[in-house]
């Protein structure tokens, strides 16, 4: 398999705080990667790194054997091929759900208004929202607003989504319906690398999980391995404390 | 006896007064407008993140340091003082004739300018970091995320200062009759000065300025209504094509 992104001896810190230390790390074409961990060990940074929302401190991010953290790369370009979905949602409320999901095609693709319109509308059905398409950001649920910007972001049609924490801001109840439409990416090939706290859906959908403690990759592996028979300590620790939690 | 003046001034005057309230909407709005549009230039400037080196570092230093010079300079001296040094001191210092209406103009637009660039700059710092971030996640430049998702929002959010600020400058042009603007008061001024009469025509100014300043609020807000759009959204593709909501809760109650 074609790896898509590679990343080299990553390190970032903020003032002296050391939040990521020499990560190694890859993502290949069509893989699903959960990086699990706890609050503060750096996985959300790591993701931030990687589309260049937060600039690493050192290392190289090599995307499709091209160094994009080389002063000539354009990032802009190179944002557009990654997905990204927040934790807050972040839709634009200058918008409604089908402005959202066409601004950064037009724009930035420049795709024009009726092409940029069916694309949206393609991926609106496939998260259950094409019906919402007048809505405005501030008259839909969390769960709603979620899988608008999944909508969004897969309008942009990139190589590789990114996903922060994408439930950790829900209702409990909400939780199912955004983790569904995730599955759903995941068995449709997509790549996906997923910063959760959900260990059932690590478990189901991903191909790999990486465990993440201060700032530095601890463990990784198929997800029975590192979810089930955990070779090193403090992953086995994390796992009891969350696993106690359900 | 108070009204029988009052008729009788208004009745002598009316034009005097329509032409001086004409007058003083006229410099108002025209102002406004253009503070407005100083004030988003500068403020969308003041905003720019500093890059950390290359030469645009410098330069945005500078651009920044006069900028706020101007800010300050205007929001800290009487836009009256202001009148005379600008319009007695570009003819006797410069030489330059200026037309008053036109330094009138110019006058109230740099000082809405700079009370603007100070609103626009606290409306862009109020808006989520998270709306700057998921615009650049899908690619857009500084200047893309600005137009397409920043400003739109800041200008919905700052409609009622820029409303203060158009009442603001209705009520300030009055200062202008300094520099001789036939605007309303200057006009109220030669009414009272010809028929030796003072409180009611400064009454009926009273009356008037009121009148435009209320106009103009109620103006903007339903300015602000429509920006939010309706409160309610439709579904598209809706299958119930003959019952409409609420008799489908009214069938069912």
């Amino acid at each position: 398999m074609e790896t898509i992104i590679e990343i080299q001896h990553l390190s970032k810190t903020f003032g002296t705080n050391e939040v990521l230390r020499d990560i190694d790390f890859s993502v290949k074409k069509g893989e699903v990667v959960c990086i699990i961990g706890s609050s503060g060990s750096g996985k959300s940074t790591l993701l931030r790194c990687i589309n260049l929302l937060e600039k690493p401190s050192g290392g190289r991010i090599i995307y499709r054997g091209e160094d994009i953290l080389d002063e000539k790369h354009d990032i802009h370009a190179y944002r557009t091929k990654l997905g990204m979905v927040f934790q807050q949602f972040n839709l634009f409320n200058n918008y409604n759900v089908l402005g959202n999901c066409i601004v950064g095609q037009m724009k930035v693709l420049k795709r024009s208004r009726e092409e940029a319109t069916k694309v949206a509308m393609k991926y609106l059905k496939v998260v259950g929202m094409d019906q919402y398409i007048n809505a405005k950001p501030r008259q839909l649920s969390g769960g709603q607003k979620q899988r608008v910007a999944i909508a969004r972001a897969l309008s942009m049609e990139p190589d590789v989504m990114l996903f922060d924490e994408p439930t950790s801001a829900l209702d409990p109840e909400m939780v199912g319906e955004v983790l569904k439409v995730m599955k759903e990416l995941a068995e449709l090939g997509l790549t996906m690398l997923i910063v959760t706290h959900e260990m059932g859906f690590a478990r189901d959908v991903a191909d790999r999980v990486v465990f993440m403690d201060q700032g530095v990759i601890v463990e990784e592996g198929p997800p029975e391995q590192v979810l089930l028979n955990p070779v090193q300590e403090r992953t086995r620790e994390f796992l009891s404390r969350t696993l106690n939690q359900l | 006896m108070f009204f029988q003046k009052i008729i009788t001034i208004l009745s002598e005057n009316w034009q005097m007064f329509l032409r001086g309230a004409a007058m003083t909407l006229y410099i108002s709005v025209i102002g406004t407008i253009f503070g407005f549009i100083i004030g988003l230039v500068v403020g969308v400037i003041r905003t720019i993140p500093i890059p950390e080196h290359g030469w645009r570092k410098p330069l945005l230093k500078v651009i920044n340091w006069l900028l706020s010079a101007y800010v300050e300079f205007f929001r800290g001296t009487p836009m009256m003082v202001q009148a005379m040094v600008i319009y007695y001191g570009s003819a006797e210092a410069l030489g330059i004739d200026m037309d008053r209406y036109a330094a009138a103009i110019f006058i109230v637009s740099i000082n809405t300018g700079a009370y603007m660039a100070e609103i626009v700059r606290g409306g862009i710092i109020s808006i989520d970091k998270g709306q700057f971030e998921a615009a650049h996640a899908i690619g857009m430049n500084h200047f893309q995320t600005m137009v397409y998702v920043v400003m739109p929002q800041v200008i919905r959010n700052i409609l009622p200062a820029t409303g203060n600020e158009f009442v603001i400058n209705i009520k300030d042009t009055s200062v202008l009759n300094v520099i001789s603007v036939s605007e309303l008061f200057f006009t109220t001024k030669s009414i009272a000065g010809s028929t030796f009469i003072f409180y009611p025509p400064f009454f009926i100014a009273c009356l008037i300025y009121f009148i435009m300043t209320f106009t103009v609020t109620r103006i903007l807000r339903l300015i602000e209504k429509k920006l939010d759009g309706p409160e309610n959204f439709i579904l598209a593709g809706n299958q119930m094509q003959v019952a409409r909501p609420e008799d489908m809760i009214r069938k069912n109650s």
